[in-house]
């Protein structure tokens, strides 16, 4: 659906930061953990007019553990590969409750998984909620393995890396595919917003949730959320690789909004890779080679990114 | 007070899930639901119930988007059958579990494989355990009723449970049978809106579907199951307030047939409509038979049960799905195990019939009579009508 229209929103900066906290501290996230960080910026983004529909997953551990909750608004946990459908469903029953006047105003609706979540188990239910178009915003808490299970590998785990399925050795270099692209899945069904963002620019990730709430109709937004636990990086380094992640173009920001690609990182020019994957113990078994070559990959990836931003600019 | 009209038993389902004025529809097509959800589609697409119908692309997301949508406080439907069921699987524990009201009408029909689209209860037999209250029906006239009065009992404060009304897939699911539709405003006064107990609202925030830690898991099990033991009153109660407006009166558990019977066939679903005339010539013929029918299986009505067969010497139950390297089929199992504690207590014969869209007819219960009477069944269960080159 390309379209020229600018998304009105309500704009966040430093001066009018949302001082509210929806995700009370005491949760049990360890430290350094970039999921719980990215989650507590989009609910600021959001607001407490929310319903939050959270996949089973660290996020959904950490935050409920009855009798406590972490929640400061209406959260509901189903399984694991539904959380699409459990927002469709929220939605629609807004919809028609609002329609019938049984509720006096619609709320925001916030769907949260990480990548295996959406990129393997929970794909269909995505893809069926996003062509549906219900007015939700999906957000995917990326942190590049299953993590809460033990750090196995998913779709999204980056190339080269290793995890506890795809352990580097003799005959394997550790996760031997490219990691998925769900963004451009999410773009491909031409719902009216998608964007990537990182905890690393606070600021541009409560925007991006901003858009994505402000639009009528289905909105993705997939989160880079450092796991030091997985990745075997230091707590205190996570927004140094929130950062290093975008600025070496191994996760770049961008946004696709009513159709039209944007790039919304101002480092253009981008970093070199190893900056980035040497603070991490699961590339560490990587030799020069490995690094050229996945240095070769961002950099070619990118270069499409931009010639598909220019296609609109 | 409403029409009596003749038409298929999936229009009238339909017909009665428009009567219940529901919000939120969400389905996945599958025969032999499919006419159930079409009919739905179309109502309202006419216009004619103001709901959202989710056309989601799985029975998964179908029972996921049920979920979500009961949580928000949404009167919920949907339908599946066979496969469908069996993907829902997960989440029907999850839907219990979270005490969620909610109706679904299961066109009862083989589980793969080999792939059947027929008749049998496979289906719901292994979903069991999911914590729902499950009704059987016998015909269309029943269903009709049932399903209308099952929203009512879902949604009963003492009892806040999704309810599964089965059906079997074609012999009811397309049957056209005369079906006394009521009028609106008798069905709003038996079914008042729906408030729910507990729902997602931001004004007043609760977290549903929290981690069951080692301390509260048991607990939380045990406070299901007391909600479903505890919910067979109220639907008696329900049942006797349909019965008060609409002039149907539904039991737990039915009889039929010869007082003080010697043998009793005990069948759930359509079938019992079948045993019911066979009975009659057996009776006719002065055989001693009686019948049972089970109409609620969850919670199950062992009390009820219990005085239906008394002073009873021989049981004939039929199954319809097949516990593989079991004592017997599920229903056999459940009344063994209800029987064992009782001093006096009939034989039990289990037949497995009717698998796959099989037919069981009047003369497959007269020759199971006279097998039984003979002492012709020896084995723990017997699979009725192989053709001998499966042996």
């Amino acid at each position: 659906m390309l379209s020229k229209e600018e998304i009105k929103f309500e704009k966040i900066t430093a001066k009018n930061l949302p001082r509210e906290s929806l995700i009370s501290p005491g949760h049990r996230a360890c430290q350094g953990c970039g999921e719980i960080l990215a989650m507590g910026m989009v609910m600021k983004a959001a607001g407490p007019n929310t319903i939050v529909a959270n996949a089973t997953g660290c996020m959904e551990i950490v935050t409920s553990p009855f009798p406590e909750t972490a929640w400061r608004v209406p959260w509901l946990h189903v399984a694991f590969e539904n959380t699409a459908a459990v927002a469709s469903g929220i939605e629609a029953a807004i919809q028609m409750l609002y329609k019938k006047q049984k509720i006096k105003e619609k709320p925001n609706i916030i769907a949260f998984a990480g990548d295996g979540a959406t990129a393997d188990i929970g794909l269909q239910s995505l893809s069926g909620a996003l062509e549906r178009g219900h007015n939700f915003l999906y957000v995917c808490l990326d942190n590049e393995a299953y993590m809460n299970t033990g750090i196995q590998r998913s779709s999204s785990t980056p190339y080269g890396a290793m995890t506890t399925t795809s352990p580097p050795g003799k005959k394997s270099i550790g996760q031997c595919t490219w990691k998925k692209n769900v963004a451009m899945i999410a773009a491909a069904h031409n719902i009216p917003y998608v964007a990537t963002a990182s905890p690393g620019y606070h600021l541009d990730l409560m925007n991006k949730v901003r858009k994505a709430l402000a639009v009528d109709g289905p909105a993705y937004i997939q989160i880079f959320s450092p796991c030091p636990t997985g990745w075997r990086s230091k707590p205190e380094q996570s927004i140094t690789l929130a950062k290093l992640a975008v600025q070496t173009g191994v996760f770049p920001l961008f946004e696709v909004e009513y159709g039209r690609f944007k790039i919304t990182q101002k480092t253009k020019e981008l970093k070199p890779v190893k900056e980035y994957l040497q603070l991490q113990r699961r590339f560490r078994h990587l030799g020069e080679d490995d690094i050229a070559y996945i240095q070769e990959r961002v950099k070619a990836e990118f270069e499409r990114l931009k010639a598909l931003a220019s296609l609109d600019a | 007070m409403g029409k009596r009209i003749g038409t298929e038993v999936s229009i009238a389902v339909a017909e009665a899930v428009k009567l219940a004025r529901v919000d939120v529809i969400s389905a996945y097509p599958i025969t032999p639901q499919t006419h159930i959800v079409e009919d739905l589609s179309q109502i309202v697409a006419n216009g004619e119930l103001e709901a959202a119908f989710i056309p989601v692309e799985s029975e998964h997301s179908a029972m996921s988007a049920a979920v979500g949508a009961a949580a928000t406080g949404a009167r919920v439907y949907t339908a599946t059958s066979a496969q469908g069921l069996a993907l829902m699987h997960e989440i029907l524990f999850i839907a219990s579990s979270l005490r969620l009201p909610m109706v679904m009408t299961v066109a009862n029909r083989s589980l793969s494989g080999p792939i059947s689209i027929w008749n049998d209860h496979s289906d719901i037999m292994a979903e069991r355990d999911i914590g729902w209250i499950q009704i059987f029906g016998e015909n269309g006239q029943e269903i009709f009723d049932l399903t209308i009065a099952a929203f009512r009992i879902a949604e009963d404060k003492r009892v806040l449970l999704p309810v599964c009304v089965n059906m079997d897939g074609f012999i009811l699911t397309h049957m056209i049978e005369p079906i006394e539709v009521p009028d609106q405003e008798l069905v709003d006064r038996f079914l008042p809106p729906f408030e729910p107990a507990m729902k997602l609202d931001p004004a007043n925030p609760v977290t549903m579907g929290p981690v069951g830690v080692p301390e509260i898991y048991t607990e939380a099990k045990k406070q299901c199951d007391v909600a479903l033991t505890n919910s067979k009153p109220v639907i008696e109660e329900v049942l006797q307030q349909w019965a008060e407006i609409f002039g149907r009166k539904y039991s737990l558990i039915e009889k039929n047939g010869t007082e003080s019977a010697e043998t009793v066939f005990v069948t759930m679903g359509s079938l019992g409509e079948t045993v019911m005339t066979a009975i009659e010539e057996l009776n006719a013929e002065g055989q001693s038979v009686g019948q049972v029918r089970i109409r609620l299986w969850r919670p199950f009505p062992k009390e009820e049960f219990k005085q239906a067969i008394k002073g009873v010497k021989r049981l004939i139950v039929i199954d319809r799905a097949l516990c593989p390297g079991s004592t017997s089929g599920p229903v056999a199992a459940e009344i063994k195990a209800l029987l064992y504690e009782e001093s006096e207590k009939p034989e039990v014969i289990n037949v497995i019939a009717g698998l796959g869209g099989r037919d069981v007819t009047r003369k497959d219960f007269k020759t199971m009579l006279d097998m039984a009477l003979k002492g012709e069944f020896k084995d723990d269960y017997t699979i009725w009508g192989v053709r001998s080159h499966a042996e």
